[in-house]
Formats: structure tokens, C-alpha cells, sequence
């Protein structure tokens, strides 16, 4: 069972619920649940303005990776539609360094509910659908319960709360995709297909799910909904910086003394995040490098770290915010290792749909290969930065961007790693072996 | 009773399917659920599994299988009774993940995809769980265990062998 964390320096909006039994729809209720979504039924016509409006001025912005604003996606969606709307919650938690999601479904499943019919009621959809990966077996079994709860309240179904719009909810699993995670590819898989990216545009807000007008939303903003319409957005946005409204889930792994998922607001500084927060580098080493939003962020090395974790600071220092998920190296960490074991993830979950991204991680994967076992030459470096040059932007889906930026970050910062390592120098510690790595089920 | 004769389901989870198919706007999209929860009920997605779920969604056999060859968690050959599922992907990685591997290979007498003789266990190397920051993990069938030592490994192993481990479906 994940340990709950806590530090002072937290701002608890999201995460006010975890460890109270929030899983108990009468807990549930008792800590103000389904306020929110009353309070939006309460605004009579303008409903959908009201919690569109109010979402815009949270500046809540995506917190799958993407970072885009939620009231604006909302509004995109077309107020009359021939074909049914839906919402669905991207509940596919895979980029690595990321559990956050995790901590939401397993404390906190009614938010996550509650925020989807919220979506609903703002886009004027019917039916929603809360899509879990497949490894989140236990997850999903409580948030089925919670679902089942809410149903028996008449919290969902027919005519809910008096409004005369009915809303239901759907709860999904998937089976083993990180690809699936992408918001395309999710729409493919829950309509039983193969989990590959589509083409875009048209976006989910026109055509998405069954070919139906789509808000598709990462889980941790959808919990976030509730608690901003209580609150109101202006008083959310000001929990964090300017376009970057309210606070974040940041799972802090790695080499840290207290690895978790912690709550801060957003643009909170990274080193304190590292060295308050989490406790610093584990074992009293020193710290090499970040990666600082889940996998595919590029690397962030030991002086860099004196940065906002906003979406516009990470940005601005070369990198991105992105999952949240922040992965602390120490010193002993070998960089070559590091990236190899980065490419290799992704060279094991492209869905192949594309030649750019199918191949070009293959290929770094194998030039990385050979850099790591002592037999690379030094145009191995500038062609592994190639390859990765020409993924960028030439994909359906960012999966191809997701592989080429950490590994461009991984050359560029540490090229002199790479380099010695072609001349039979290994930095760090090494952990696997080649053979471990081809032979296993990458 | 189901709505397919012969089925080779329970007759709970025969139920379960006669309703899943009904409730999403189009059929098919209880595909990729079926196939997981039918792979618990059996073990691993048989040939019977396939043609049942392909008539009780009115799909060639064809599309089923092309769907399934896409899910890493679905497989085509039987597991252990305990399918243990290590992580190796970066934050397990630098918690102990690869030792924790290696200590199952051998503790268990096999490798990547290898099944005990006996049956009780298999063993998978997997990419992220999703408990990066309770590394590193492992999950057995659906339950995680976390941030384990080899020590622990042990203990796990035991409890499962002796019959008394968690085993969510």
C-alpha cells in the first residue's frame, strides 16, 4: 500500500481527502463531496458558462503532461452536436516516475467522479467513462464501488440532483499500453481496437470518442474540478503563479530520503522540492541530475535545479513540467545507462504506427546499446542525436517526441559521459548489463 | 443463463459478459475488458476464449487476435498460478529494481517469461507500474508490494507458496 507522505510546505487541495477515508461515499460527502457539482445544477441556465467560466479563471491547466488550459478545452466542445458528447478521464497512468493518479483513485475515487460529472454538466454530455490502466486492478475495484455507491445514492442516473439531466459513468480498464495513455489512442482502445494514435485534427472536442464531441481529461484535473467550483476559481489560481493556476500532485522519486507524492504549489522551487520536501539525496550523496515531469522531460543537471515548477519556468529552462513526476539521480548514476534504460522504454511501448518513432527508437536503442558495452565509436553520439533530431515532431502522436527529447537532453547535457564511455571511461556506477537489457522483455 | 451456448465461462462471469456487451454505446468496446477478465477466469486468453468472445461481440476471430497481440498484460500461454511482474523502469531502477529481478530469476530457477515447473510461479520483467515512488515494486497477478529489499522477496514468496497470499481479481 502506498505510504502517505506529508510536508509543511504542502497546499492541500487535491490531496485534502487522502488518508480520511474519502473512499466512503458518506466520508465522502461529510468533507463537502458533491457540493460542487449542486452548487453548479443551483446556476439554473447559465450552468454551463458558470462552470466553464469558473474553470478559466482556476488557469487549471492539464496535469497528464500537456499542460493545457481545462476551462478552454471544455469551451472548444460545440454547444449543439448531432452525435452524443462525452467525457472521459484519462486514468492510463504510465509515463514513468508517475504515481499521482494512484494516491487519487485509491483516496479520493468520488473527486474523480464528482469532476466528471461536472465535465458533463459543462459540455452537455450524457455519459462519462473512467478509464484505469489494466495493472490498476485494486484501483479500479474501488472506484467501480464508488460508482456503484453513487448510483445507489441517485447521485448518478436519471435526473441527477433534481436537474432534469441524467449522467452515468462507465468504468474501464485497459491491458498492459503505455501508448494508450495518449488521448487518441485511449479513444481507440475503449472502442476496442488496437491502442494507435490519430490523426489530429479533427481533436477530441469535435471528433473524439465514437466520433462524438470529447472532453478528454488526465484524472488528477478532473478531481481538481470539485474543489475549484467551491472555491472559485480566482482563489485556486492564486495558490500558484501567473497561467499557471493552483497547486500539483509531484510524485518525487528516485534518490531522495522520502520518496512520495507530495502536494505543492505550482511554481514552487525545485531544489526545495528535492532538498525540503523530499529530504534530500538519499544516503547523504550528491545529486547529479533530474528528471523532472515523468521520463520523457529532458534531464535537468545539478545546477539547474533553481526553477519554478510551473509549465512556463520548466519550459523556459529547456525541459518540461509534465506528469509531475520528478526522478532524482545521484552521483553513482551512470547517464549512458540512465538514457539507455530511458530509450529502451520507449523503443518496448512504440505502437509502430509510425516510421519515424518505431524505427528511430530501435536504432538510438542499438547505437546505445553499443555505447554502453564498450564498443562505440564516436559518431555514434552525433548519429544517436540524428536520429532523435529527426523523431521530433514527425509523429502522430508525442510518444516519438516523448523518446527523442530526453535522449537529446542525455547527449547534449552529458555528451563527455558518452564520449568516455567510447574510450573506456564508464562514469557512475553501472546497475544492468547488456544482456540483461536485450535479453528481458524489452 | 448465458446468452451463448456452451460457454466456457463460470456462470458469473458468463453473466458479466452478457452484460458488458450491453452497456457501451457500441458492442466492441467491452473487448479489451473481456479478454482481461476472461484471462483470469482461464489463465491466459486460449483459442476457446477467442471464438467466444469474438461471437458474443460479433467479431472475426481476426480482430480479436489483432487486438490482443497489442496488450502486453495479455498473453497466450499459461502463467503461473502467481504471476510475479518486477519493475525495472527508471525509479525502480535506482531503488534496487534489477536486484529485485535478479533475485527473483534466482530464487525461482527461471528467467524473463519462465514459468516453475510446479506451476506456482511465473516470472515477467515489466515497464512501470506505476509506484515510482514506493520502489521498488513488484506486483503479484494484481496485488503490489512495495518498496521491497531481497529479504522481502522471500517472505512474499513463502506466503504465496503457502497458499495464504492476497490474490485480487
Amino acid at each position: 500500500m502506498p505510504t502517505l507522505v506529508s510536508h509543511p510546505d504542502e497546499v492541500k487541495v487535491v490531496s485534502r481527502r487522502f488518508g480520511m477515508g474519502a473512499a466512503n461515499i458518506d466520508k465522502y460527502i461529510e468533507l463537502d463531496g458533491y457540493k460542487a457539482v449542486q452548487q453548479a445544477i443551483a446556476q439554473g441556465p447559465e450552468m454551463s458558462n458558470w462552470i466553464i467560466n469558473t474553470m478559466k479563471a482556476s488557469g487549471l491547466r492539464g496535469r497528464g503532461g500537456a499542460g493545457f488550459p481545462t476551462g478552454m478545452k471544455w469551451s472548444f466542445v460545440p454547444k449543439q452536436s448531432e452525435k452524443p458528447k462525452y467525457v472521459l478521464v484519462n486514468g492510463d497512468e504510465s509515463e514513468p516516475g508517475t504515481c499521482k493518479d494512484h494516491v487519487i483513485f485509491l483516496h479520493d475515487p468520488h473527486a474523480v467522479i464528482e469532476g466528471t460529472m461536472i465535465a458533463g454538466l459543462a459540455i452537455g454530455s450524457k455519459l462519462g467513462f473512467i478509464y484505469l490502466r489494466g495493472e490498476y486492478r485494486y484501483l479500479l475495484k474501488i472506484v467501480e464501488k464508488a460508482v456503484a455507491d453513487a448510483y445507489a445514492k441517485g447521485f448518478l442516473g436519471k435526473n441527477i440532483f433534481g436537474s432534469g439531466v441524467d449522467f452515468d459513468v462507465i468504468t474501464q480498464t485497459g491491458a498492459g499500453a503505455y501508448e494508450v495513455g495518449e488521448e487518441s489512442a485511449l479513444m481507440e482502445s475503449l472502442e476496442g481496437k488496437r491502442g494507435v494514435p490519430r490523426i489530429k485534427p479533427p481533436f477530441p472536442a469535435v471528433v473524439g470518442l465514437y466520433g462524438g464531441p470529447t472532453v478528454i481529461n488526465n484524472a488528477e484535473t478532473i478531481a481538481n474540478a470539485p474543489h475549484i467550483l467551491l472555491m472559485g476559481g480566482e482563489d485556486y489560481a492564486k495558490l500558484g503563479t501567473e497561467r499557471n493556476g493552483g497547486t500539483r500532485l509531484f510524485g518525487i522519486s528516485g534518490h531522495v530520503e522520502r520518496p512520495g507524492v507530495y502536494e505543492l504549489p505550482m511554481g514552487y522551487s525545485l531544489r526545495k522540492a528535492i532538498y525540503d520536501v523530499a529530504g534530500g539525496i538519499k544516503d547523504g550523496k550528491k545529486l547529479k541530475a533530474v528528471v523532472p515531469g515523468g521520463a520523457s522531460c529532458p534531464v535537468l543537471t545539478a545546477d539547474e535545479i533553481d526553477v519554478g515548477l510551473d509549465f512556463d519556468q520548466m519550459g523556459k529552462a529547456g525541459t518540461m513540467l509534465g506528469s509531475g513526476g520528478i526522478v532524482v539521480l545521484d552521483e553513482t548514476v551512470s547517464i549512458v545507462e540512465f538514457a539507455l534504460r530511458t530509450i529502451a522504454f520507449y523503443q518496448h511501448e512504440s505502437c509502430g504506427w509510425c516510421i519515424p518513432c518505431r524505427e528511430g527508437t530501435d536504432w538510438i536503442k542499438k547505437t546505445m546499446t553499443r555505447v554502453y558495452n564498450g564498443g562505440g565509436t564516436r559518431k555514434d553520439v552525433d548519429n544517436i542525436q540524428y536520429l532523435a533530431d529527426n523523431m521530433m515532431g514527425r509523429t502522430f502522436c508525442p510518444l516519438g517526441d516523448a523518446a527523442a527529447m530526453p535522449t537529446l537532453g542525455f547527449v547534449k547535457k552529458f555528451r563527455k559521459e558518452f564520449e568516455d564511455y567510447i574510450d573506456g571511461h564508464k562514469a557512475g556506477t553501472p546497475i544492468i548489463t547488456v544482456e540483461q537489457l536485450v535479453g528481458a522483455g524489452h | 443463463m448465458s446468452t451463448v451456448a456452451n460457454t466456457i465461462f463460470s456462470p458469473e462471469t458468463a453473466a458479466r459478459f452478457d452484460h458488458l456487451v450491453t452497456i457501451y454505446p457500441l458492442k466492441r468496446s467491452a473487448l479489451v475488458p473481456m479478454l482481461l477478465y476472461a484471462q483470469d477466469e482461464i489463465g491466459y486468453v486460449s483459442d476457446a476464449v477467442v471464438a467466444e468472445i469474438a461471437e458474443r461481440i460479433g467479431l472475426l476471430e481476426l480482430d480479436v487476435r489483432n487486438v490482443l497481440s497489442y496488450y502486453s498484460m495479455l498473453r497466450t500461454k499459461p502463467a503461473g498460478k502467481y504471476n510475479v511482474q518486477v519493475c525495472t523502469n527508471i525509479s525502480c531502477m535506482l531503488r534496487g529494481g534489477y536486484e529485485i529481478l535478479d533475485h527473483c530469476k534466482a530464487k525461482l530457477g527461471i528467467g524473463h517469461k519462465g514459468v516453475t515447473p510446479d506451476g506456482v510461479f511465473s516470472l515477467e520483467e515489466v515497464e512501470c507500474i506505476g509506484a515510482c515512488c514506493w520502489a521498488p515494486a513488484i506486483q503479484i497477478n494484481y496485488d503490489f508490494h512495495d518498496d521491497l529489499t531481497p529479504e522481502k522477496v522471500d517472505v512474499l514468496f513463502q506466503i504465496y507458496r503457502d497458499g495464504q497470499g492476497k490474490d485480487e481479481k
